[in-house]
């Protein structure tokens, strides 16, 4: 198939479509919105199901509810709506069945703006909803990743019965960039053999987050994270850019891995050994890699558009042996290539020791740069 | 061919995001990367609308960037805006029809476009955009104005189709207004 310039949001929702989504709920928010619309001009004449619900609330059970029956749903908002969502994605969680979950994020927190923000690190990546329970995050960074991820996010979901969330910034939702389409799929006609679909001429199923008595909880949750284990052992997904004979690692997600790989290409050009690992799966997180790296790297910059959420996750897995750094712009403000390759510039010529906590010393930089832009 | 970034900016209304969509399609139909991203904050008819083109030969990293390469200017907030961040040796396209000063950067190649007079003569004013992409096609060579018509055929929304052939016009116009005058 030829390529085509499509819209971020647009080929998302085509993308799901095309990996045989069969219901699909949701209710307007920016930057989210055309997911929604253009679902809705789709997938009644397909004859699947299309609802917007009178809240998020509901749309995240009804996707429970049809997640239960066997199908492929899914629902796709921004930051806001997915906060009224935890509560079911947490009970979608607790009843082991697959569903995808789609946040073009913005800023916040509260009503925050409309513009592209990764403020909902924490959120998307330790949980979110209540409960021990381990979400698979992937947050591409260019169309047409997008229209791979979520192939990919419903064969997760239905692989290990789990939720999967595909985070982006309101900049990919709105982007539009050539990609190619996959050709439509056929839907399954096999219904999972844990499926609530009628129980006629065989027993019944029983799907429920309730398990009243902690024994029983307890082994469920033991369950979930042996599971876990299983798709950090067997589902880490990144990219690398230039990091052969890196000296500086600069690690970010999404646009602004995008951004920091803009400003390696620069950097490169005046002589400075820096490299992008940008992970497509935020979870699990490309943990051996990084590690790897720590032993041939002399210096770490995380880039992020929040505070410094995957800077802690980052640190972890360092364990100090590398000092790392941290630029990071929030509130819906995306970093621009020349403000990290100052950073890259300003990593490469610092000797110093690493700090415990890398923010300490950006947020007076921060200030700095936002008089300056003034 | 280096990376060329764009940013093409006016008043909601102006037809500055289509303008950038016609300029991606046309790169991805020349087998180029491409991205476009609007602004897409909370502005409407009459507010201030501007999208960023980003065309290489290589994978494109940032959609956004502070200095871009071209800008496209269609009234006076864009080029009090725009003015100070092309980088030397950058093109600024300004439409001379809704301001009435001088370019100061004697660093870069500008030109001043009476683009809605001249959309005026063609028949429509909605034209403007156009003008500025032909204009644009003369100053920086990136795209030829072939390429730009064939993508405008192809991706003009049905409901103006019969315009086309005064969008052609309003491309040649501009075109030919940059040629003589630069």
């Amino acid at each position: 198939m030829a390529k085509e310039l499509l819209k971020g949001n647009h080929a998302f929702a085509e993308a799901a479509i095309r990996a045989g989504v069969e219901a699909f709920y949701g209710y307007p928010i920016t930057p989210s919105s055309e997911f929604l619309e253009y679902m809705s001009s789709r997938l009644p004449s397909l004859g699947r199901a299309f609802v917007q619900a009178e809240s998020e609330v509901s749309a995240i059970n009804m996707v429970y509810g049809a997640a239960c029956a066997g199908k492929r749903a899914m629902t796709a908002s921004s930051s806001p709506g997915i906060s009224l969502m935890m509560e079911g994605i947490s009970y979608i969680a607790g009843t082991e069945v697959p569903a995808v979950v789609v946040n073009v994020m913005r800023g916040g927190p509260g009503l925050g703006n409309i513009a592209p923000s990764q403020g909902d690190y924490y959120q998307m990546i330790k949980g979110g909803g209540h409960g021990d329970y381990f979400p698979i995050v992937l947050a591409p960074a260019r169309v047409q990743e997008a229209i791979d991820s979520i192939e990919l996010a419903f064969d997760l979901a239905e692989k290990y019965r789990s939720i999967v969330h595909v985070i982006v910034d309101g900049n990919m939702g709105q982007m539009m960039e050539p990609a190619e389409l996959p050709p439509m799929k056929e839907i399954s006609k096999e219904v999972p053999d844990w499926a609530v679909t009628g129980a006629k001429g065989r027993e019944p199923n029983t799907l429920t987050s309730i398990y009243l008595a902690p024994e029983d909880e307890e082994v469920t949750n033991l369950r979930l994270l042996k599971r876990w284990k299983e798709i950090e052992k067997n589902e880490v997904l990144y990219q690398e850019y230039q990091l052969d004979d890196a000296e500086i690692l600069v690690i970010g997600f999404g646009t602004a891995g995008r951004v920091a790989s803009s400003a390696i290409r620069e950097a490169r050009e005046e002589g400075i050994k820096a490299g992008l690992l940008r992970p497509i799966t935020l979870a699990p997180f490309p943990q051996e890699r990084l590690i790897e790296l720590t032993k041939q790297v002399r210096r770490i910059l995380v880039v992020e558009m929040n505070s410094g959420m995957m800077l802690d996750d980052v640190m972890k897995i360092v364990k100090g042996q590398v000092p790392v750094e941290f630029y990071g712009r929030m509130g819906g403000m995306t970093p621009l290539p020349d403000e990290i390759l100052d950073e890259i510039k300003r990593v490469a010529a610092n000797k110093g020791p690493g700090s415990d906590d890398p923010r300490d010393e950006w947020i007076p930089r921060l200030e700095g740069r936002i008089l300056g832009e003034k | 061919m280096d990376e060329t970034s764009i940013i093409i900016s006016g008043f909601g209304g102006q037809g500055t995001l289509f303008a950038g969509q016609v300029l991606a399609y046309a790169s991805m139909d020349n087998g180029l990367e491409v991205t476009w991203i609007p602004s897409y904050g909370p502005e409407m008819r009459g507010g201030t609308a501007h999208c960023t083109v980003i065309i290489s030969e290589e994978p494109i990293g940032s959609p956004l960037i502070r200095n871009p390469d071209v800008v496209l200017a269609l009234n006076l907030p864009s080029v009090d805006k725009y003015e100070d961040l092309v980088p030397k040796g950058g093109v600024l396209v300004a439409n001379s029809s809704l301001f009435n000063r001088e370019i100061k950067r004697k660093d870069i190649t500008s030109l001043l476009i009476p683009a809605n007079q001249i959309a005026e003569e063609i028949g429509i004013s909605r034209l403007v955009n156009m003008i500025m992409v032909g204009a644009m096609t003369r100053l920086k060579p990136i795209l030829p104005l072939d390429a730009v018509k064939k993508a405008l055929e192809e991706h003009i929304p049905e409901r103006h189709k019969n315009t086309l052939p005064m969008n052609f016009e309003a491309l040649d116009k501009g075109f030919a207004f940059a040629e003589k005058t630069g």
